[in-house]
């Protein structure tokens, strides 16, 4: 097995172009575990850590340029203010260690369903971008073309992400995760939620609950409708229950889950319609307040 | 002379406080800090010059005929030094706990997923993974035996192991039964004695015993034809027992050395690759160390027996019970491994501490085609108080009582006959213990408005600010028997060393005990330094130099291991003092050994030890058993079984998020009787431990086993409980001798596993009344999404 330690990230990309199959490494908390369990023996090894632009981040005011590498503890510590979704979600991410180490590049690359990134990158918007990189240049691929498959993405064999571009959170944020443990747990299923008062949109993500993670789009549009038709992102008024029981079923809709180990089918489409109705309630209570104490 | 009397009792009393670090004192473990710096050695850390890796080829069938193993391509990997079937063990082929029905590599079929083919050994971990792979086996792949119905109808379904060459006690795919009838039984008659009858199926899954130090050891080829084997396990000597016929050797030529043990609660008590290494050692020559991976450990070692019980209770209406009946069935996988005992436990505790008039008890276990299970803490008993536990709330709902005091109504104590006829001949505080955790003060209740979402359910999963959350409390007693039961010897040795080292009396302590993390070690020598009144102990390296110290299981070891360092220290003593009246002539009759001399209680000191021995050691090997038991009547389940009983009580309070069906545990207390605690401080660790293992099976522990096929075998899937799930656990001990234990003590491991699971589980069902008769709860069951 070859064992490649590029030192920048041009030598990276042309390591990547040269070893095509080469398995790149960032904080190895899946691949080292999937190596020990027999996964994969990959031809190489493409180890980022001597890049130390992967693990920056920069703010600009709009969008948040977050490095594949920038560890979850990080992100928790730094960026729960512009990335307050994300932020929540790195805090479920198994343990200390583990968030010492892991990252969202990591989160990305492996494209699990049960990715705890994924939701809360899908609430935060359509305007995710990440900064796919290889010798034949840059691309921006926006997060709802990202996931492909199980365990599959949309990045050439050639290519490297960078970055990954979020825009700053203009409105409440969550992220909830149903784990059969208190820590240290990998999602039975997970929920997103954002609020885009600047643009009058909502933002879902659904994790472990379909082979990809994905965007409960009619529980989005249902939504935006009612906040609209009803002026509610001026008044910031009640949402009354029925609002929030039927996002609840849509988000709910939405999933096409599996029974496997960790949760029947069944129970993934009953929690993620729990966790959609308090995400989206805690959500809303604080644009309330955020509109009563502005007025 | 009298002043000089009164000097030397001054004396004395000063001698003997200066010995803190005796029984009933709490000195640190000597392990301790090396583990948790990481720098302790466990067995997967040795290391051998010129030493080889071995690795075994698995079954991936539950069932299958094998019609052929080619390892030629395996062979000719470079830095392949052995490939090896059964067609290579030089001695027997079987072997196994109590009953040696289990190859050391499978013979023809295989009867479980994980079941070991073949061997390698190669120069490389790597190398010998890769010539696993090329190993190629021809299966005839079969529908595998696995449910009670297939089981039980082997006619139709087929046998796990065929009639003519079943080697156990049962019969068809029962490897083991026991029978009990107590009283007039349960007949019609005896059930219209009673105005009340409740009853129920109860499911317990299958649990692991989840230790953090995979399988591992290292054997080595000695000069004289044997293997010394350096081994994390439970029982040297029984390793030893079966490993010999396997290896065509001698038991002596067998050698074993405990190394580091990285956790057991059972699950080392079977041997994993004891033999497979030996047998690699032998063929190549050279040094073998297998470590299994964490994939592998879940195949390699047997499990939690998983299990279906039909409990039927009958009170009267004022709530005295008037009968018990039950039927326990308990899936015992491939091989046999502990399943015997098991039975034999659920029979004779799967009543629980209660008095029961009329019982009747009928306890089997399977031969399937799923995982083999045998020994984890608390054996038969776990299972069992999940079923009568749960009987007696709902005992107590169907009557309108407190389910506190309907248990303390039934409350067996000292001079109450078990079910088997056996009369309970030291304390019982049975009512007692469950007032004590009634009494102790309630954690607050939630606040509100100051949410700190680590202490909800789903914690930084942030599924909850307080929504769908409600507050339970529940109750549970269990019993536990001691040491090894029905007419089984199972004798502890030791030997114990004194002489002068330095100036200094200083005392060693060598037996073959296996320490497993229980603290055994730190406890010789709290007993060697009180009974020999030295400070200094050095803890000899367990092995099989010495005779047997039984198995780290069942309670037992500071009961019978302990003993025995105690007879052993106590022979030293009067050895010692024998030698000072022939030389100095003393006739008192109170002399002891104290603070590093020999004292007289009436003339005080005499000599100090290091003048006494001088140049001479002394050095004596004593042998404790237990009082004898016999085996249980089979069809009455009569007979003195057990050496002795442990009972704990415990009360949990937990926080359900009803919507979700998430759950957090916000303290569970735990009240228990130890007779005395040699070492308060790993009592209560021993008792925390316990609670926290059973806390495990309440909510999240499971191997889930599918058609045969084990689904979960990895710390990603098999969950056991983080420090989050963990909570307070405030222990309240009691400490009432038992007359026939050293120092009066009583087994502690084990009791609180039994008691603490149903409590848990109680306050689930009041906090959501849901009736959940299977654990582990699973957040399905609390929303009806299963
Ligand atoms: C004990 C434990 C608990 C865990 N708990 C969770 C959890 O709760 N939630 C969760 O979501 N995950 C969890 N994980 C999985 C893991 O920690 C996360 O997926 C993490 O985000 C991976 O990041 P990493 O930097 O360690 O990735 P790595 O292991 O280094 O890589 C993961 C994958 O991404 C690829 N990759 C890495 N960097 C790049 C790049 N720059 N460009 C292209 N491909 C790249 C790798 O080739 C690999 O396929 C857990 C893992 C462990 C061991």
């Amino acid at each position: 097995m070859e064992f490649l330690r590029p030192a920048t990230w041009d030598e990276a990309l042309a390591a990547k172009a040269e070893y095509p199959t080469a398995l790149p490494i960032s904080g190895g908390t899946d691949v080292m575990v999937e190596m020990n369990f027999d996964v994969h023996r990959p031809s190489a090894i493409l180890d980022l850590n001597r890049i130390t632009e992967l693990t920056e981040w920069s703010n600009d005011g709009g969008v948040v340029r977050l490095g594949a590498a920038v560890p979850y503890t990080r992100i928790i510590n730094e960026l729960s203010g512009p990335l307050p979704g994300l932020a929540l979600a790195s805090h479920t991410v198994g343990s200390p260690q583990i968030r010492n180490r892991g990252g969202v590049g990591g989160n990305l690359g492996g494209a699990s369903p049960a990715g705890d990134a994924h939701p809360a990158l899908l609430a935060a918007g359509r305007d995710v971008f990440v900064e796919a990189c290889s010798v034949r240049g840059t691309r921006m691929i926006a997060i709802d073309d990202f996931y492909v498959g199980v365990k599959r993405n949309s990045l050439e064999q050639d290519e490297l992400i960078r970055a990954v571009h979020i825009p700053v959170a203009d409105g409440p944020q969550q992220f909830s995760k149903i784990g059969t443990r208190n820590a240290m747990v990998i999602a039975v299923c997970a929920f997103g939620f954002a609020l885009h008062p600047k643009n009058g949109t909502v933002g879902t993500g659904i994790g472990s609950a379909a082979p990809t993670p994905r965007r409960a789009v009619e529980a989005e549009e249902y939504l935006q409708g009612v906040l609209a038709e009803r002026g509610l992102w001026e008044s910031g008024d009640l949402l009354g229950t029925e609002v929030i029981q039927r996002f609840g079923e849509l988000v709910k809709a939405a999933a096409s889950p599996i029974d496997d180990v960790r949760g029947t089918a069944d129970y993934r489409r009953h929690s993620l319609a729990v966790m959609a109705r308090r995400t989206l309630t805690w959500t809303w209570n604080d644009y309330s307040k955020q509109i009563r104490s502005a007025a | 002379m009298s002043t000089r009397t009164i000097q030397g009792q001054k004396n004395l009393q000063d001698i003997r406080q200066a010995s803190k670090d005796g029984i009933g004192g709490s000195p640190l473990r000597p392990d301790g800090n090396l583990k948790v710096k990481g720098e302790f050695a466990y067995s997967s850390d040795m290391w051998h010059e010129d030493m080889l890796w071995g690795m075994a080829l698995r079954s991936p069938h539950p069932r299958a005929n094998i019609l052929s193993v080619d390892i030629s391509e395996a062979l000719k990997l470079p830095g392949v030094y052995a490939v090896l079937t059964h067609e290579d063990i030089p001695g027997s082929k079987f072997y196994g706990l109590e009953i040696q029905d289990q190859p050391a590599l499978a013979i023809d079929k295989v009867r479980y997923h994980g079941e070991a083919i073949a061997l390698v050994a190669a120069d490389h971990p790597e190398t010998a993974r890769r010539a696993v792979k090329k190993i190629k086996v021809e299966y005839e792949v079969l529908t595998p035996i696995v449910t009670e119905e297939q089981c039980l109808a082997p006619e139709v379904h087929g046998y796990v192991h065929e009639p003519h060459e079943f080697k156990s006690h049962g019969y068809g795919n029962i490897c083991h039964e026991q029978k009990l009838v107590s009283g007039l039984g349960v007949t019609d008659e005896v059930r219209a004695l009673a105005d009340v009858i409740v009853s129920g199926t109860y499911e317990v899954g299958m649990q692991d015993q989840a230790f953090l130090g995979p399988e591992s050891g290292l054997a080595v080829p000695a000069e004289d034809g044997g293997i010394d084997l350096y081994i994390a396990t439970q029982w040297l000597h029984v390793d030893r027992q079966q490993m010999a016929p396997v290896l065509g050797l001698p038991e002596e030529k067998v050698r074993l050395t405990l190394a580091g043990v990285g956790g057991a609660f059972g699950g080392r008590e079977d041997l994993s690759m004891q033999i497979h290494a030996s047998l690699l050692a032998q063929r190549t020559g050279k040094p073998v160390k297998i470590v299994y991976a964490r994939d592998e450990s879940f195949f390699g070692h047997v499990h939690r027996h998983p299990a279906r019980m039909f409990y039927e209770h009958g009170a009267t209406r004022d709530g005295k019970l008037v009968f018990a009946d039950c039927r326990i069935v308990l899936d015992g996988g491939a091989y046999a491994s502990a399943s015997p005992a098991v039975v034999g436990n659920a029979a004779s505790l799967g009543h629980g501490p209660y008095v029961i008039p009329n019982v009747k008890m009928h306890a089997i276990a399977l031969y399937s085609n799923n995982p083999s299970c045998g020994a984890m803490r608390g054996f038969g008993a776990v299972q069992a108080a999940f079923g009568y536990e749960s009987q007696m709330d709902k005992l107590a709902a169907e009557l309108g009582m407190d389910p506190v005091e309907l248990r303390q109504l039934n409350a067996m104590s000292e001079g109450d006959l078990m079910p088997t006829g056996q009369q309970i001949d030291s304390p019982a505080p049975v009512a007692e213990l469950l007032q004590r955790v009634k009494d102790m003060p309630l954690p607050p209740p939630l606040d509100l408005d100051d949410l700190d979402v680590r202490a909800l359910p789903g914690a930084l999963s942030n599924t909850s600010h307080g929504e769908g959350i409600v507050r339970g409390v529940g109750y549970s007693v269990g019993i536990k028997n001691v040491g090894f039961s029905e007419g089984f010897d199972d004798y502890s040795t030791a030997r114990v060393r004194l002489e002068v080292i330095g100036g200094e009396p200083v005392a060693m302590v060598h037996t073959a005990m296996a320490e497993v993390g229980q603290g055994g070690v730190t406890v010789h020598a709290q007993i060697a330094r009180t009974e020999l009144g030295v400070e200094q102990v050095t803890i000899h390296p367990a092995n099989t130099e010495v005779g047997s110290a039984g198995s780290t299981s069942a309670s037992r070891q500071t009961y019978m291991t302990g003993g025995a360092v105690k007879l052993a220290a106590e022979a030293v003593k009067y050895a010692l003092i024998d030698k000072g009246r022939r030389r100095y002539g003393w006739t008192h009759q109170d002399i002891t050994l104290a603070g590093g001399k020999v004292v007289s209680e009436s003339a005080g000191v005499l000599v100090p030890m290091v003048d006494l021995l001088g140049d001479e050691a002394i050095d004596l090997t004593r042998e404790h058993h237990h009082r004898p038991t016999v085996p249980f009547d089979k069809e009455t389940g009569q007979g003195f079984g057990h050496v002795q009983y442990t009972f704990c009580a415990n009360r949990a309070v937990v926080d359900v998020d009803v919507e979700l069906g998430l759950v957090k545990v916000v303290e569970l207390t735990a009240a228990q009787d130890v007779g005395k605690a040699l070492n308060p401080l790993s009592v209560v660790g021993q008792i925390q431990g316990g609670c926290t293992q059973a806390l495990g099976l309440a909510v999240m522990e499971e191997i889930i086993v599918k058609d045969g096929k084990v689904r979960n075998a990895s710390f990603t899937d098999y969950l056991i409980p983080t420090i989050l799930d963990t909570p307070p656990i405030p222990v309240d001990i009691l400490e009432l001798p038992d007359p026939n234990a050293p120092y009066g003590l009583r087994g502690v491991g084990e009791a609180p596993t039994v008691s603490a699971t149903p409590s848990i589980v109680a306050a689930i069902r009041q906090a959501t009344g849901i009736a959940l008769n299977r654990i582990p709860v699973r957040p399905e069951h609390l929303t009806g999404t299963l």
